[in-house]
């Protein structure tokens, strides 16, 4: 099997995590539908790796890894701060731009 | 003094300056300023009258230049006068007859607490109508042509406190307005055909230009003039417009401002002569208002109307003579001078007669006024007997010189225009002979409490020599041919033809009808009693009564049509216009409206929309991409 | 290069528990599966010759990231239930349709490169990729570094609560209890005192009647409690077993309950 089809797998994973997004009203689920996106994104880094023999791609990978725990860290201390004004993680509920 | 002949504008104009710009600190002197300046102007008009006339005829034709007007390399306007034979006919008319109705106010506008702004308008008019006349180019006439215009506004407007005045001020502004578009357009034609405005390049290319650019701009310069000097179409301001001071109906509506037009004709005599067809628009024009004038004439109460539409008629038959070509130019000119005279001298008599029975104008409240304001009744009678056309005054050298040209031509047109001019003649006499007779004669009808006595003898004084002129300025004009030999620099030589019908005949003629109309106003004012009120009029008196309706024609062709389209306008403008600018801006606010409708507040939909976007964007960029 | 049947495992151990991501209800479930697809994932990155990286995902991702989640979802509330009816009027559709799309578009892409793949993978042992980070990448790292100083001060000041009183005194906070009418005495231990020490059973009173406030509140939530019925008569069923006499210490007046008969008629102490 070709390293290609792992890119095609990055696609589809990318778009459940684009789904899960738009469609979950939890923000925690959300924010996992992030995490997924951003692991897709890995895989077709390192299938484009393997496909053209070097580790540039493995490295890029790593760097997401990093960039992502970091955005992690952040993001769920936001919900909490969130919570703790709201006592609740709905997206619905803080509608203050509307209009 | 030709080259100071500058000063003719400047001095009056210094003048007006002054009087307007130092106040009431002017009042006790200021009149005397004001006739100072009107005299200075005079003598340096009589001075450059002397030098001309000693010059050769060739030489009379003079042009002083004064400054650049526009510096504007190809399009560069000179300001100039032009000093010949005609600017100074009307220079000496205006001068003379203004320096003596100058001192003539003195006395008549002694009560008004504004005589000195009444002088200053008086020289803004003597300095206006001296630029009209002596301009060389088309351009410093419209100028003169516009100051008169103004300043006619103000006199005629003097006593605005009262409502109606202020109107007819107005209505002589406005329909002199609808006269100067035809100035203006004149002037835009002759731009774009000679490429310039002054007399001497436009008459030099009227020689080469088509009859079609001659005749459109003949009739744009007739419009104007019919504005200026009250003739038909645009002639009702001329009535309204002697709710000015007796000294302004004199001065403007009678000797000077109102014969600008016929200035203006015989000065364009270049490009008439080149579209016949509006020369005989002229003449046809001319010959219409001489009979609506006169009678209009015979139906007037208020003598200063009735003199108002003598004086209609009479340019009436100036214009006619214009309207003949060259062999009418000249009789023009001389019978606007002679006008001048014995009118504005019948104007101050009449002023006079006002100024004794305190104000009143309705002659049907005069009568048997002879014994007792004498030196009124000899002048004013001098006059009289000038404008009825009685040997030897003034009115008979110049008026049948008119009527013998008007029956000079081939077909219809002698028969018609003379026959109108001979006809016109009969009627004036009827009118101006009731006039005289009803102020001056019959039994007392006066109103209570009038003590009528003569005026102070600065009122006498012009009155005077304005009555010698009458009687003799024609005589001595008329020998041997002296005036219009004076203006053939100008005019150009007449050939002379004979009248279809024979002179002796026509003298005749002109003179029966004068003693019939005299004879029949003696018969009806004098023989038969004058009623005190009006009596119930029958049609054509009735007409007659009312301009023979001419505001309602205005009113019907002009105003309520105007005011109709600019109620269009308006309505079209805030529909249409404003209503497009709305829309447009009720159709943002709506887009902006419908498009607040995404800005939900919910974070989930942003999260939609953003993928949308991006979805979009990717698309077009990859798969665009070949 | 890679096993057919290896890449399949792979796409079900993936794909299917990020399903669940969409159509599970319970926040737990959710995360667990996501584990799994982490997981998955390293399994990938390894078949595609990239160990260290498989270890790196594990480590990070499985082990520190998800367990934030976990954690944080703990703390936010385990029991919430999300009810998956959609409250925004056509998110669900316009949401799928997108997603779909966007998968159908990336297919569509993919399809269309041509890349050969290379026969042998590049060295990805740590050594390897140890030199290039730290040559060719050198200044990456450096500024990764930074970003995540950055990220954990963050985190800080984000949950950062400011004290606004000074730290209450235990003098204080006992004072305020009492004030509210709670209890001077500590609460009794769970057990029956010289019976037993377990935590499902409750403590009795002087009375003998057993004290609901010693035992955990999450016990009784979860039917989970003893009444310690078999511990009041204990020496007498074990007398009873063994065929013993009822000894003098074993006269029921130890805690032997309100039911205890009354042997020699002299009331309860």
């Amino acid at each position: 099997m070709s390293p290609m089809a792992f890119v095609y797998l990055a696609a589809v994973l990318f778009s459940i995590g684009a789904a899960t997004v738009m469609l979950r009203r939890n923000a925690i689920i959300a924010f996992m539908g992030v995490e997924l996106m951003l692991n897709a994104a890995n895989l077709a880094f390192v299938a484009f790796a393997r496909l053209h023999g070097t580790i540039d791609g493995q490295i890029m990978a790593f760097f997401v890894m990093v960039i992502a725990a970091a955005e992690v860290v952040v993001g769920l201390a936001i919900i909490i701060a969130l919570f703790r004004a709201r006592q609740t993680i709905s997206l619905d509920e803080p509608a203050e731009l509307k209009g | 003094m030709i080259e100071l002949s500058w000063l003719l504008i400047a001095a009056p104009l210094l003048s007006a300056a002054v009087l307007i710009g130092l106040g009431r600190r002017a009042d006790r002197w200021g009149h005397w300023l004001g006739v100072a300046a009107s005299t200075v102007a005079l003598v340096v008009g009589a001075g450059a009258l002397i030098e001309t006339l000693g010059r050769e005829a060739h030489e009379r034709a003079q042009n002083v230049h004064l400054f650049t007007f526009i510096p504007g390399g190809e399009l560069t306007v000179e300001a100039g006068l032009a000093v010949d034979p005609l600017s100074l006919t009307f220079v000496m008319l205006i001068t003379f007859v203004g320096t003596l109705i100058h001192v003539y106010s003195v006395a008549y506008m002694e009560h008004d607490a504004r005589r000195r702004v009444f002088f200053a308008y008086l020289n803004l008019f003597i300095a206006a109508m001296l630029l009209l006349v002596l301009a060389d180019s088309y351009l410093l006439l419209f100028i003169g042509w516009e100051g008169v215009g103004l300043a006619s506004y103000l006199l005629i407007g003097f006593w605005n406190h009262k409502p109606e005045y202020a109107t007819a001020a107005n209505k002589a502004f406005i329909v002199n307005r609808v006269g100067d578009m035809g100035l203006i357009l004149a002037m835009a034609l002759m731009f774009a055909h000679f490429g310039s405005l002054s007399f001497s390049e436009v008459n030099a290319g009227a020689a080469a230009a088509s009859p079609a650019t001659l005749t459109a701009i003949g009739l744009a310069l007739l419009l104007a003039a019919t504005g200026k000097s009250a003739q038909f179409p645009l002639q009702s301001w001329l009535g309204d417009a002697m709710a000015g001071p007796t000294p302004v109906s004199a001065l403007i509506h009678a000797a000077t401002m109102v014969t600008a037009g016929v200035y203006l004709i015989v000065r364009s005599a270049a490009i008439f002569d080149g579209a016949p067809d509006a020369r005989l628009a002229v003449a046809i024009i001319g010959a219409i208002t001489l009979l609506m004038g006169a009678i209009i004439g015979t139906a007037k109460d208020d003598i200063k109307k009735a003199l108002a539409a003598s004086t209609m008629s009479q340019i009436g038959y100036m214009m006619l003579a214009a309207g003949l070509g060259p062999i009418g130019y000249g009789f023009a000119i001389f019978h606007l001078l002679t006008h001048g005279f014995f009118k504005a001298g019948m104007f101050l008599g009449a002023g006079s007669v006002m100024h004794a029975m305190q104000d009143q104008v309705d002659m049907r409240r005069f009568g048997a006024l002879r014994g007792l304001m004498v030196i009124t009744w000899a002048t004013f009678g001098l006059g009289w007997l000038a404008i009825l056309g009685v040997p030897p005054f003034s009115g008979f050298w110049s008026k049948d010189k008119i009527i013998e040209a008007a029956f000079v031509g081939e077909g219809w047109q002698p028969w018609v225009l003379g026959g109108a001019a001979l006809l016109g003649a009969g009627i004036t006499a009827f009118y101006m002979s009731r006039l005289f007779f009803m102020t001056f004669h019959g039994r007392r009808r006066w109103t209570e409490g009038q003590h009528p006595h003569e005026s102070p003898w600065l009122m006498t004084a012009p009155m005077i020599v304005l009555a010698v002129g009458s009687a003799f300025l024609g005589w001595f004009l008329a020998t041997g041919d002296r005036f219009t030999t004076w203006l053939e620099p100008v005019t150009g030589h007449a050939e002379h033809h004979d009248p279809v019908l024979a002179v002796p005949v026509i003298v005749t003629l002109t003179l029966v009808l004068v003693v019939l109309g005299a004879a029949l106003a003696w018969w009806m004012y004098i023989h038969h009693d004058v009623a005190e009120e009006a009596p119930a009029p029958s049609i054509p008196v009735l007409a007659a009564r009312n301009d023979l309706f001419q505001d309602s024609v205005n009113r019907a062709l002009f105003e309520r049509p105007g005011r109709h389209l600019t109620r269009t306008l308006v309505y079209a403008d805030a529909a249409v216009v404003d209503g497009a600018v709305n829309a447009n801006a009720a159709g943002i606010s709506k887009l902006g409206e419908a498009l607040r409708k995404t800005s939900t507040g919910n974070v989930r939909s942003y999260a939609l929309l953003m993928f949308l976007g991006v979805v979009i964007v990717t698309a077009i960029a990859l798969l665009g991409v070949r | 290069m890679i096993e057919p049947w290896l890449f399949w495992i792979i796409v079900v151990v993936t794909v299917v528990p990020a399903l669940a991501l969409l159509f599970a209800r319970k926040p737990v479930h959710i995360a667990m599966a996501v584990v799994l697809v982490m997981v998955g994932l390293a399994v990938a990155y390894v078949s595609l010759e990239a160990p260290f990286l498989g270890v790196v995902q594990i480590v990070v991702y499985t082990g520190a990231v998800m367990m934030l989640f976990v954690f944080v979802l703990m703390l936010v509330g385990v029991d919430q239930r999300e009810n998956l009816k959609e409250t925004i009027r056509g998110q669900k559709w316009v949401g799928l349709a997108l997603a779909i799309g966007v998968a159908l578009l990336l297919a569509g892409v993919i399809s269309r490169t041509a890349i050969t793949a290379q026969d042998r993978p590049a060295p990805a042992a740590p050594e390897d990729i140890a030199a290039a980070l730290f040559s060719r990448y050198v200044i990456v790292v450096e500024a990764l570094a930074f970003v995540l100083i950055t990220a954990a001060v963050g985190a800080l000041v984000l949950t950062y609560v400011p004290r606004l009183k000074p730290r209450a005194t235990q003098k204080e906070l006992q004072a305020a209890r009492i004030a509210a009418g709670a209890d001077p005495v500590n609460k009794p231990m769970p057990g029956v005192y010289a019976r037993h020490n377990a935590l499902d059973a409750p403590a009795l009173d002087p009375q003998g009647r057993p004290i609901e406030d010693s035992v955990s509140r999450v016990l009784e939530i979860r039917h989970q409690t003893k009444d310690g019925e078999e511990y009041r008569f204990a020496m007498q069923r074990m007398r009873r077993e063994l065929g013993i006499e009822d000894g003098p210490i074993d006269d029921g007046r130890m805690g032997d309950g309100p039911d205890a008969p009354d042997r020699d008629g002299e009331g309860r102490a």
